[in-house]
């Protein structure tokens, strides 16, 4: 139990909508969401396939523990070959959208071919239907999410959609979930777009059973005591939220700034979690409003933030006077720190059309400050940029920009192929900060070691979620290791891509992990899901998974070539702060990764890991 | 002493495990739409109200009752008897707050119940929004006051 | 002191249990009319349909409950009042002296004037001891002819589908329940019954029964001739102040009372289906024959007995309706107001319908069908007449967001 056994197979281009029995041999094997879902993209797809085209398929799927009491047992993955990057893309989210799947009676959704016209598809409980969406097509997220609601006339119905840039091939375009949660990264709303598939519809009346209700209740109500005692979890997360970390990160000089030339920003204070809390400028009041979770999170990380009536963004649009999802630190840093802003409240406009229109805030940020880059050194012009005067912290730059890339007009266009293609374009490609045409989060490097060779391996391309090693190098968690040496950090990415990978499988979140470890998942879910769930059990599951996903990009045409990093974080050493005059030691740490992961000097797994993995 | 859930909603943050535990209580399965409590989320005003019965002292759902199958607990608890109820929903028009439901699976009226004195939401939510507590603890007034505005007479000098 | 309650119902009882509550020592005469315990007329579909047992229908389950409270309680029909000598002279107990006097003798079903209407096998469905002539006389499989489809035909209606009879329903309104829902209600409602196997014949009247025990043939104005081994009356009702003829208590429609629901003669009252008392959405006096207002009633018209006085300050219509598993209900002015608005959601297919009326933006009225969630709120936010501002433009486009209005508009959950 646990998992609802059946999945629905969309078939965009014949119209149809069937269910299946979910294959619950590979469940045992690859858990849930991000391990299963792939699963089945990897065995039904050609990882040559063109992302965009009709034979790629998206997957949206839970996790066994979504939709359960677990503590953050809210999540779903949306899996497909990436828009952005070509390589196996896998975007987690959180909001209420994944719950109301298993509610409705199903593990996933898969679907596959093209429509001839843009279609939405509604699953209220078993039942499953395409409909018309040409009304909706060049419709916001804010806009179909009510739509869709009023369409059906049920105000409880859970929408994922994308907006225009999805529709229009923003190359990060993203699902958005819930009106302000988003599976983000790769290009996953790009793929939904290309399919012609504005929408998901969700509304599910039944329920989720465990294995042993009682035990389940015990040990989900132990495991959130953990949370709630734990420092990051219990305080600074609901408190901050992921903002906490804007002040730290900076003072420990691995705050990217102005497309990483600088490792620390002037104006971090201002667009901190502090900085949220505090009584703003023109009228008065503070940015953050509330905390919010996301479905069964007992952390609630979440924020919910106001623009000033009065800033200049919204000055005469009403219709963004209210609250909604406010700036996460990821957000935070790629608007403002990589672009040199640091406007408040032009960051939460920012922050808003992103969800509005369904975009990667961190690519789209880091592409910015890519362009601004190039326009600094007149590589570009106001004529190519429509008049935009793209320079570093100018927050009408950031704010124009976002509306136009959100709708891919104009320059928005340009910023919308995203950093590696923008830069290319215009013969400047070593300005790009990606790995695998992804843009790089707000961990610097040079500044945190682990974070070089976690960007350079993971598999979907530059990513912070895929081995979280800020956690070691600076929180200290489990174990504080120091983030200016290479030394043992191709043993701590390892363990945190293997973890992750099991925890990304499991319906719930991955900042429970600051507080828990493989061995608090096992009994969770050993105690909702039949099978013999344990620590090791789930260790193998991920490290299964992060090999599967290698295979995928390999077959794509990766190699190991694309586990490399820009010249910028290897030659250019960091200016200020802690990690002064050091550069990336990636070369030190790739070899050993490859060694320990069981994979040849190509970055190729070996047979003898194949095998050790049954894959 | 009288106890009550007593709600205070600038410390819920919409996590809905009030719901999940509700209805593992109540059905046997984590179904929050079957909950007994619901967790309004007001998104544009920042805002996440938990909502349920408020057990009022002279309860319309049990007045209305034709076949008395809503008694009181010692507790104040008013709890519906399903070896009583047969689902003539007369309640579920009766009370003006809307948290006595009917269950088409099962014929019966559902509300809350306070699980028999060890309220399931109260004990699960992580933030102290619902507390089971005496009645007289601010919070649980601006309820009955509301409650009061809905009177016809008939409870205005009860 | 000696408070005399004609009529055993919903309103009789509440009045009687709270005159007890108010007054520990008085003496109190509850009459009744039927040879059973109290018991609830709401309750005998689902006898009829075997859900339960005569004793699930009584009022107070516990057998020495108005023993426990010291009401005396008098098998007997009321035969006239003579307000002036303070007695009332009751058929099968000996009459009885009143302080104070309290007429809930509630209402009968008519007999409407149909050739053959009292020809055995033609039965109305009111009393027990109806219910055990319908169990006796139609069986699985029989054909059953119920006339009039309103709210209490209607309720009828599925413990007979439930009883397993082919059952018509001949209604003489152009849709059913007319006097509780709307057309589009009332077909979505008639075709829901249809699409269950039901006969439903609108805009039609029977106009003749005929036959004998073997058998009985119904004539139905649109030409059908039907065969039927039982009749259903289902008519409608009058209040019952026949009795009242000559008593001193002034009647019209039912019984006229006043805000404090005293009759025209000194310390008599009435409550419940035979009082004309006064209806909350309308401001007018009218007989609201429903059970929620029987016991609003008899809890007031005690505390009014009982020397403390309480006005009425109207009770709020409302109906709730259980057809073959379609629900509805209806409250207040359902049917909308003058210079009013009216939002609606129509899901013929779902077979969901929501109709809201506004005054300003006051709710006034509603209607439901297929939508049972948090029903309730409709009355609070009509009895509370709560200003719903910017959620009543809402509303008017979704009016499926009701309780998200209602609990905004009790928590005050405005705009930051």
């Amino acid at each position: 139990m646990s998992w609802t056994r059946k999945i629905l197979r969309v078939n965009l281009t014949e119209g149809t909508c069937k269910d299946e029995p979910l294959n619950m041999e590979w469940a045992d094997k690859y858990l849930g969401q991000r391990g299963l879902a792939t699963k089945y993209l990897v065995e039904e797809i050609d990882p040559k396939c063109d992302p965009l085209g009709p034979d790629n398929k998206i997957i949206y799927a839970t996790g066994p523990l979504t939709g359960t009491t677990a503590s953050t047992g809210g999540r779903y993955s949306v899996v497909t070959k990436g828009a952005l990057t070509g390589a196996i893309a896998c975007s987690n989210s959180g909001g209420f959208f994944g719950a109301e799947m298993k509610f409705a009676g199903y593990d996933m959704i898969i679907v596959e071919g093209v429509s001839k016209k843009p279609v939405y598809l509604t699953m209220i409980d078993g039942n499953c239907e395409l409909h018309d969406a040409s009304d909706l097509w060049g419709k916001s997220v804010w806009e179909v999410d009510p739509a869709i609601k009023a369409k059906h006339q049920d105000p409880m119905m859970r929408v994922a959609a994308i907006g225009i840039s999805g529709e229009q091939g923003v190359l990060y375009a993203c699902v958005v979930n819930d009106l302000h949660r988003a599976a983000g990264r790769s290009g996953v709303g790009a793929v939904m777009g290309s399919k012609n598939l504005k929408a998901i519809g969700i509304r599910g009346t039944g329920g989720v059973n465990v294995d042993d209700p009682k035990k389940f209740m015990a040990v989900t109500a132990e495991k959130k005591a953990i949370l709630a005692e734990n420092a990051v979890t219990g305080q600074a997360l609901p408190a901050y939220g992921t903002q906490v970390l804007m002040n730290v990160i900076n003072e420990s000089g691995a705050l990217p700034t102005r497309n990483f030339r600088d490792v620390q920003f002037e104006g971090a204070h201002a667009i901190s979690a502090e900085a949220m809390a505090e009584p703003s400028g023109i009228d008065g009041k503070p940015n953050l409003l509330t905390n919010a979770a996301c479905f069964g999170c007992t952390i609630g990380c979440g924020r919910i933030s106001k623009i000033n009536e009065e800033h200049y963004t919204v000055a005469n649009k009403p219709e963004y006077w209210h609250a909604s999802g406010g700036l996460e630190y990821e957000a935070a840093w790629a608007l403002g720190a990589a672009t040199g802003v640091s406007d408040m409240d032009a960051l939460t406009y920012a922050n808003f059309i992103c969800n509005e229109q369904g975009i990667d805030p961190i690519s789209f940020g880091a592409t910015v400050g890519a362009a601004m880059e190039l326009y600094e050194d007149g590589v570009i012009t106001s004529k190519d940029t429509g008049g935009l005067e793209m320079k570093f912290g100018s927050p009408e730059a950031l704010t124009t920009a976002v509306e136009l890339t959100g709708k891919a007009e104009g320059f928005g266009k340009e910023l919308g192929m995203g950093s590696a293609r923008l830069t290319a374009k215009y013969g400047k490609p070593e300005l790009s900060m990606t790995v695998k045409g992804q843009e790089f989060p707000a961990y610097d490097p040079r500044g945190v070691q682990g974070m070089g060779l976690t960007y350079a391996t993971s598999n979907r391309g530059a990513c912070h979620l895929r081995s979280y090693t800020v956690a070691s190098e600076i929180m200290g968690i489990p174990e504080k290791t120091d983030p200016h040496v290479t030394e043992g950090k191709a043993g701590l990415v390892k363990a945190f891509q293997d973890a992750t990978g099991a925890v990304d499988s499991s319906g719930l979140c991955v900042f429970t992990t600051f507080a828990w470890t493989l061995d608090d998942f096992a009994p969770q879910i050993d105690a909702a899901c039949e099978g013999n769930w344990t620590t090791d059990k789930l260790a193998e599951v991920g490290e299964r998974i992060w090999n599967m996903e290698r295979q995928f990009n390999l077959s794509a045409g990766f190699t190991a070539a694309d586990d490399n990093l820009p010249q910028r974080l290897l030659k250019d050493a960091a200016k200020t702060g802690p990690a002064e005059g050091l550069t990336s030691g990636l070369d030190k740490m790739l070899p050993e990764y490859y060694e320990i992961r069981g994979w040849t000097k190509e970055g190729v797994p070996t047979n003898e890991t194949v095998s050790r993995l049954a894959l | 002493m009288l106890k009550a859930l007593v709600i205070d909603p600038g410390k819920c943050t919409g996590c809905k495990q009030c719901e999940l535990a509700c209805s593992l209580e109540q059905e046997g399965v984590f179904n929050v739409s079957k909950s007994r409590i619901r967790v309004f989320d007001f998104h544009e005003e920042a805002r996440f109200i938990p909502y349920t019965c408020t057990q009022c002292d002279e309860a319309w759902c049990q007045q209305a009752c034709p076949v008395n199958a809503i008694t009181t607990t010692d507790d104040g608890v008013k709890v519906v008897h399903d070896n009583l109820c047969v689902g003539c929903k007369v309640c579920t028009i009766a009370c003006p707050f809307g948290t006595v439901n009917y269950n088409a699976s099962t014929g019966k009226v559902i509300k809350c119940n306070m699980c028999g004195g060890d309220p399931a939401c109260a004990k699960i939510c992580p933030t102290d929004a619902i507390v089971y507590a005496d009645v007289e603890q601010a919070g649980h007034s601006r309820m009955e006051d509301w409650a009061k505005k809905t009177d016809s007479g008939a409870q205005a000098t009860a | 002191m000696h408070h005399v309650i004609l009529g055993a119902g919903p309103a009789g009882v509440v009045a009687a249990e709270t005159l007890r509550k108010l007054d520990s020592k008085c003496k109190i005469t509850l009459v009744g009319g039927e040879g059973e315990p109290p018991y609830s007329r709401m309750a005998i579909p689902y006898l009829l349909s075997g859900d339960i047992d005569e004793g699930g229908t009584y009022l107070r389950h516990d057998k020495t409950h108005y023993d426990d409270l010291d009401i005396k309680y008098v098998q007997a029909n009321a035969k006239s009042v003579d307000s002036k000598a303070k007695t009332v002279a009751l058929d099968g107990a000996k009459d009885l002296n009143y302080d104070t006097l309290l007429i809930a003798t509630g209402s009968s079903p008519l007999q409407p004037p149909v050739k053959g209407i009292d020809l055995p096998g033609v039965s109305t469905c009111w009393t027990l001891e109806d219910s055990r002539n319908i169990l006796k006389t139609a069986k699985k499989g029989d054909s059953v002819v119920l006339m009039g489809a309103g709210f209490i035909g209607s309720i009828i209606l599925e413990a007979l589908v439930k009883m397993g009879v082919k059952l018509t329903v001949v209604e003489m309104g152009d849709r059913m329940v007319p006097r509780m829902m709307d057309d589009t209600a009332g077909n979505m409602m008639k075709r829901w019954c249809q699409e269950q196997g039901v006969t439903v014949l609108t805009g039609a009247k029977i106009e003749e029964i005929s036959g004998d025990k073997s058998g009985l043939q119904v004539a139905v104005s649109n030409g059908d001739k039907l065969d039927a081994k039982l009749v259903v009356v289902a008519a409608g009702v009058a209040p019952n102040i026949d009795f009242l003829k000559k008593s001193g208590v002034k009647t019209g429609a039912g019984v006229i009372v006043d805000e404090h629901l005293a009759t025209s003669a000194p310390d008599v009252y009435a409550a419940g289906d035979v009082a004309e008392a006064r209806d909350l959405s309308t401001g007018e006096w009218d007989v609201m024959a429903i059970q929620p207002v029987a016991v609003e009633h008899g809890y007031l018209a005690a505390q009014n007995m009982a020397g403390v006085p309480t006005p009425h300050q109207g009770s709020l219509n409302m109906n709730v309706l259980d057809t073959l598993g379609l629900i509805s209900s209806s409250f207040g002015s359902w049917q909308g107001v003058k210079g009013g608005e009216s939002a609606k959601l129509v899901d013929e297919d779902g077979f969901r319908y929501l109709r809201l009326e506004f005054s300003g933006d006051q709710l006034v009225g509603g209607q439901a069908v297929g939508m049972t969630e948090n029903i309730g709120v409709m009355r609070g936010l009509i009895q509370t007449g709560y200003h719903l501002g910017d959620w009543k433009d809402k509303l008017m486009k979704s009016p499926q967001r009701l309780t998200e209005a209602y609990v905004a508009a009790s928590q005050g959950v405005t705009h930051v």
